[in-house]
């Protein structure tokens, strides 16, 4: 047994993480193309390999040989660092979400989490507001008035929906009375208790949650910084070759980061209904070791939590294809005047009942 | 003024709690998709599958052959003046002895050309000719092309192929090795 030391483990776990977030945003390609064309009745693309499963190398290849055009009178270090800080941070959140519970070897325990940190939620939400920087200055860096309007809008709209996504956050953190997400986790399932995940005991702050995830990615119906019909492409218009595929590309990682923040805080993360008696199972009639049923509840417990992740980007694409985009006005509306309002109402129900012990 | 009695007086009635929750309707559209992810979809994987055409689909001329393997057309020219696109031009000739077993009747068409570019596949030829010559077969499109020209088909294109045994039938005794080269010669053609 090879004693790998602490760091090298967490710099091996957020390594896997980075290329299985970079590749499930490759392959949100090709299911955001052939989802809407399921909806749509249409088959979607399935020329390059098998099923078309080679589309995103196909698309890569064509980003990567585009020109590389710069606009005239554009601030050009700016306009390299805007994609490049859209992807850096959208990156940068996945760091702190518990992909598994531990795995044990002998006497080590290792994390499925690139940190374990008793902040996370406050990462991920610093994180995640320093990403519209990335729109902001490729949109402003673009010496275009269709590309800045696209930033102000998707300034304006993640300053807004933020705050509401922070109050429907905090009547789970009420409960849970900690941010880091392991200890969320583990919180929505002990052994030997009839626990709930948070989405039975915090539904409307999930509701809220949820919409407000839509509009931090700029997915419809909120995408109003990008819309086509309305601003050509929004903050992107000038961007071409890779530089527009790291905007697109961020957008990805960043639907896979929410999902599996909403997964972790709604859904009970890594866990599964009847995970301990399945462990008690393999423990007492199969006669395995509890570390190895153990590991064996974790991997099954990490397949769970990915399950989750891609329930929720599809449901992500599925509002896509169907949801038409808000105007502007009716966003702001809803943004202001309804969800903050319905979020603080969450958080003092939340309150009362911890109060009166109904939840805890 | 009233110019119709169908039109239909409209209420505008405040919206209900459902309607302004906007979440019902959310589901409903998303019911409505979900429908749809599951129908058979509309796409025809073009190489591999094709659309299945109608029995009586007029795509491509054919000038036919008759039992024994000789061209029908006579060169009447009625097929040309049929044509509302006037994309048929025939040339005329007499059947020389010796060629009987070419032509069926004694004037035959020497040249024949139809452009593609000018037919509308109407299927006027087929009805207007007497001989049974020209037809729009069913199962087959004139392909697209990249020059112009290359849609003038000649009788090359246009004519029905004649099968080895067809000859034999008619009487004209083919060696085997006869046989070979013209079963070769119409592979070569058709590839």
């Amino acid at each position: 047994m090879i004693e790998l030391p602490a760091l090298g483990w967490q710099s091996i776990v957020i390594f896997v993480v980075f290329a299985v977030s970079l590749l499930i945003a490759t392959y949100c390609t090709y299911a955001e193309r052939v989802i809407a064309a399921f909806l749509q009745d249409r088959v979607g693309p399935d020329r390059a390999g098998p099923y078309g499963l080679a589309q995103p190398l196909a698309d890569a290849v064509k980003m990567f040989t585009k020109e590389e055009f710069f606009p005239g009178g554009a601030n050009k270090a700016l306009f390299v660092f805007g994609p490049c800080l859209a992807m850096i941070t959208a990156l940068m959140s996945s760091a702190v979400i518990p992909f598994g519970n531990n795995l044990t070897f002998g006497n080590n325990a290792f994390f499925l989490q690139g940190i374990e940190v008793n902040i996370g939620m406050l990462w991920i939400f610093g994180v995640v507001s320093l990403g519209v920087y990335g729109v902001m200055i490729g949109g402003w860096a673009s010496n275009n008035k269709f590309s800045l309007l696209g930033a102000v809008r998707a300034a304006s709209q993640n300053i807004s929906y933020e705050l509401a996504m922070g109050m429907a956050l905090i009547a789970v953190l009420m409960m849970s009375g900690t941010l880091s997400l392991r200890e969320i986790t583990l919180q929505q399932s002990v052994a030997g208790e009839w626990h709930f995940w948070n989405i039975v005991k915090q539904p409307l702050g999930f509701i809220i949650f949820c919409v407000c995830a839509f509009a931090e990615t700029n997915r419809t119906p909120f995408d109003l910084p990008e819309c086509e019909t309305e601003l050509v492409g929004g903050y992107h218009t000038e961007y071409s070759s890779m530089k527009l595929g790291l905007y697109l590309f961020a957008e990805y990682v960043n639907i896979f980061v929410v999902s599996a923040v909403m997964s972790v805080l709604y859904f009970g993360g890594f866990n599964f209904p009847f995970q301990y008696e399945l462990r008690d199972w393999f423990v007492n009639s199969q006669g395995w070791e509890l570390t190895s049923a153990q590991n064996l509840i974790t991997i099954l417990g990490t397949l769970g939590l990915f399950a989750k992740i891609f329930g929720f980007i599809f449901f992500f694409m599925w509002i896509r294809w169907t949801l038409p985009r808000f105007r502007y006005d009716q966003l702001m509306r809803l943004g202001w005047t309804i969800l903050i309002p319905l979020a603080v109402i969450n958080i003092l129900i939340t309150g009362g009942l911890i109060l009166f012990g109904v939840i805890q | 003024m009233q110019l119709t009695n169908r039109a239909k007086k409209l209420e505008k009635k405040p919206m209900t709690l459902a309607e302004r929750a906007y979440l019902p309707a959310i589901f409903q559209g998303l019911s409505i998709t979900m429908r749809h992810f599951f129908m058979k979809k509309a796409t025809i994987r073009y190489p591999e599958e094709t659309r299945p055409f109608s029995p009586v689909f007029r795509g491509l001329h054919v000038l036919k052959r008759d039992e024994q393997g000789r061209e029908r057309c006579t060169a009447c020219g009625l097929c040309a003046v049929a044509c509302p696109a006037e994309a048929i031009t025939m040339v005329a000739g007499e059947r020389k002895k010796g060629e009987e077993g070419l032509y069926r009747e004694e004037k035959y068409a020497v040249s024949y050309e139809i452009n593609m570019l000018r037919c509308i596949f109407c299927g006027l030829c087929e009805e207007a000719c007497p001989k049974a010559a020209v037809y729009l077969q069913p199962d087959k499109m004139a392909p697209p092309r990249f020059e112009r020209d290359e849609f003038i088909y000649g009788k090359d294109r246009l004519v029905e192929p004649v099968s080895p045994d067809q000859r034999s039938v008619r009487g004209i005794q083919l060696t085997p090795e006869q046989a070979d080269t013209l079963r070769n010669k119409m592979a070569a053609q058709s590839a």
